[in-house]
């Protein structure tokens, strides 16, 4: 018995540990392409143990500060705000049909239950935002289609809110002559930390990650996230060079363009933000998906 | 003289009740506006499929054409491939994706010191997180021809030429399932992990006592105790089955043309349809076959999860 618990206490760690390389190792793999100079990379390809260091590929992205900068401000813009707005609308909605006297409230939790079931499919959504909302290359393109708000999150938020408050809080909070409104705003919303984290934490992965929006309703370069300007170089390398030769007039810089780890060093500039951030928030990520799988 | 009455004070009542709700109702119109707009609009502009669509007259303007984009649709031999490759695919990431998943979660738990386990759960759970558009960085520095890992460190190894990943179609299947199953098993992992440990211990003390080895324990009581989870897990997903991940199949294969016949999925053909070929016809026609087998789908499955366990269905 002793012998068998030993055993499989052995496979347990050596099959965790093998999955724990599998799921780090691509990531290690792209940082060292990354600081590997260009001969190195021609001769013996992307390598964990690279023959040659340079940092000339960050040197480059450096001097290219001004592209990636812009990338990387619309990135954190279309996060904050985009999370910020869908925490709003979506608690916002849920409240109401939350709770038990509202009149109509099958009928609102089956319009929003619905959109879950069935959708109209992407031509119809692209045709409604390009030509009726004309949201192409505009900043909009990028926070509201698909992202802004789901169905999925509404009904969650109802959930916690018709289990985990009282509805004689509420009940009281109107008889100490609070409005609905406010009764919203002081009692319901700060009770609800927990849920709105979860949704926010979840929200701000989805824009933080998004590159469908823009890969499909912008062509302006100067509207690219990080997501973008990624998508754009792995078909393009000379992307970002010939985009900045346009904006200052100056030739020939393609030939110092260092393609091969460039590519990978603007990777590791767009994933290293959440690399870092993970062990912090990791505690309720996995809170957040057991809470979201289980309804 | 009472019928007055009556009907007075109903009506203030109705106007008093109008007015206490109020305020609810000004919270829900962003949220309602967003899913007409995001939702409920795109339902409708689905008739599309049944137009020749012509973007001067616009949507309602445009011709109708009955059943014409369907029939072009399923002449081509694209439906087929796209239909057998979506269903094929999703089936194969159901079942590896459900095995592995249990059996990683199995595991987990059977990690004796709370930290180690959470430190494996979180690293397999990384990279669930990133974008697929990172994730086609990573493979491309696996496969790309001239520098990948594999065409200049594995393959040389055991003697092998290199191989153009990014040309040859027959490979795909593979490489696919697995960026699938990397990318998502730490997330399945997690909801089957909770399942395990929410399990009563005492099942297990009295398993003990008796002398069952701990691989019996796994086989009697693990298993059996988060059947209800696997089936309703695997149940929902048979509900997505007609739904593909578009960035999988879209990013990783880096959109190449000469891989379209085993990684060309519905989600990809309905958008290189609408945005590429500008074949607004046959794209439409191909999201709406989508969307209704896709809703008959979920409404199956649901059904199949109610009558297994009421408390699990979605409606």
């Amino acid at each position: 018995m002793a012998q068998d618990s030993k055993a499989l206490q052995w496979t347990t760690h050596i099959v965790l540990i093998a999955l724990s390389a599998a799921s780090l190792l691509p990531f290690l793999l792209l940082i060292m392409s990354s600081i590997s100079s260009e001969t190195s990379i021609i001769q013996h390809g992307y390598s964990l143990f690279p023959q040659e260091f340079s940092s000339k590929a960050y040197v480059y992205l450096l001097n290219h500060w001004q592209e990636l900068g812009r990338a990387y401000g619309i990135t954190v813009f279309i996060t904050v705000v985009g999370t910020t707005a869908s925490l709003s609308i979506t608690s916002m909605l849920a409240y109401p049909i939350s709770r038990q006297d509202l009149p109509w409230k099958k009928f609102w939790a089956f319009f929003v239950f619905f959109t879950l079931l069935f959708n109209g499919g992407l031509v119809p959504t692209y045709l409604i935002y390009t030509q009726v909302l004309h949201v192409k290359n505009t900043i909009w393109a990028l926070l509201i289609p698909g992202l802004l708000m789901n169905g999925f999150n509404v009904l969650l938020v109802r959930t916690f809110f018709m289990t985990s408050i009282p509805p004689a809080l509420i009940e009281a909070a109107k008889i100490d002559g609070a409005g609905e409104i406010k009764t919203f705003y002081k009692i319901v919303l700060p009770l609800s930390v927990p849920i709105m984290a979860t949704i926010g934490l979840f929200e701000a992965i989805l824009y933080w990650n998004d590159w469908f929006n823009g890969l499909t309703y912008v062509t302006n370069p100067k509207l690219f996230s990080i997501q973008n300007i990624l998508n754009r170089l792995i078909q393009d390398v000379q992307f970002l060079s010939s985009n900045s030769d346009m904006a200052s007039g100056v030739g020939a810089k393609v030939a110092e363009l260092p393609s091969t780890s460039v590519k990978m060093a603007i990777a590791v500039v767009g994933v290293l933000p959440i690399l870092v951030a993970y062990p912090f928030f990791q505690k309720y990520f996995i809170k957040g998906i057991t809470i979201g799988s289980v309804k | 003289m009472t019928q007055a009455i009556t009907n007075k004070s109903s009506t203030s009542n109705r106007r008093s009740r109008w007015k206490n709700y109020f305020p609810l109702y000004l919270l829900m119109i962003p949220g309602v506006l967003y899913l007409l707009i995001n939702n409920y609009v795109p339902m409708f502009g689905a008739i599309i499929a049944f137009k020749d669509i012509n973007y001067q007259a616009g949507i309602l303007g445009s011709d109708w054409i009955g059943f014409k984009n369907f029939e072009y649709l399923f002449k081509t031999k694209d439906a087929l491939i796209i239909t057998r490759n979506t269903i094929l695919y999703n089936s194969l990431f159901i079942v590896v994706h459900t095995v592995i998943a249990i059996f990683v979660a199995i595991l987990l738990n059977e990690v004796k010191k709370k930290f180690l386990s959470r430190f494996y759960q979180s690293v397999i759970l990384l990279p669930y997180l990133i974008s697929m558009v990172i994730v086609s960085y990573l493979v491309y520095s696996m496969l790309s021809v001239e520098s990948g890992l594999m065409n200049k460190a594995i393959l040389p190894l055991f003697g092998i030429d290199s191989i153009s990943w990014y040309s040859e179609a027959k490979y795909w299947p593979y490489i696919l399932t697995l960026v699938h199953i990397w990318k998502g098993v730490g997330f399945l992992c997690v909801v089957y992990l909770a399942s395990i440990i929410s399990i009563d211990t005492e099942y297990y003390e009295a398993a003990t006592l008796d002398g069952a080895s701990r691989w019996y324990q796994i086989r009697s009581i693990t298993i059996p105790l988060i059947m209800p989870v696997i089936i309703m897990m695997t149940m929902m997903a048979i509900g997505r089955i007609f739904y593909s991940d578009f960035g999988l199949f879209y990013q990783v294969p880096m959109d190449s043309g000469a891989l379209s016949k085993t990684t060309n999925v519905i989600d990809t053909y309905v958008y290189r349809g609408l945005m590429n070929l500008g074949d607004i016809g046959m794209s439409s026609a191909a999201g709406l076959y989508q969307s209704l087998v896709g809703f008959v789908l979920v409404i199956v499955s649901n059904y199949a999860v109610r009558k297994f366990s009421k408390d699990n269905a979605l409606f």
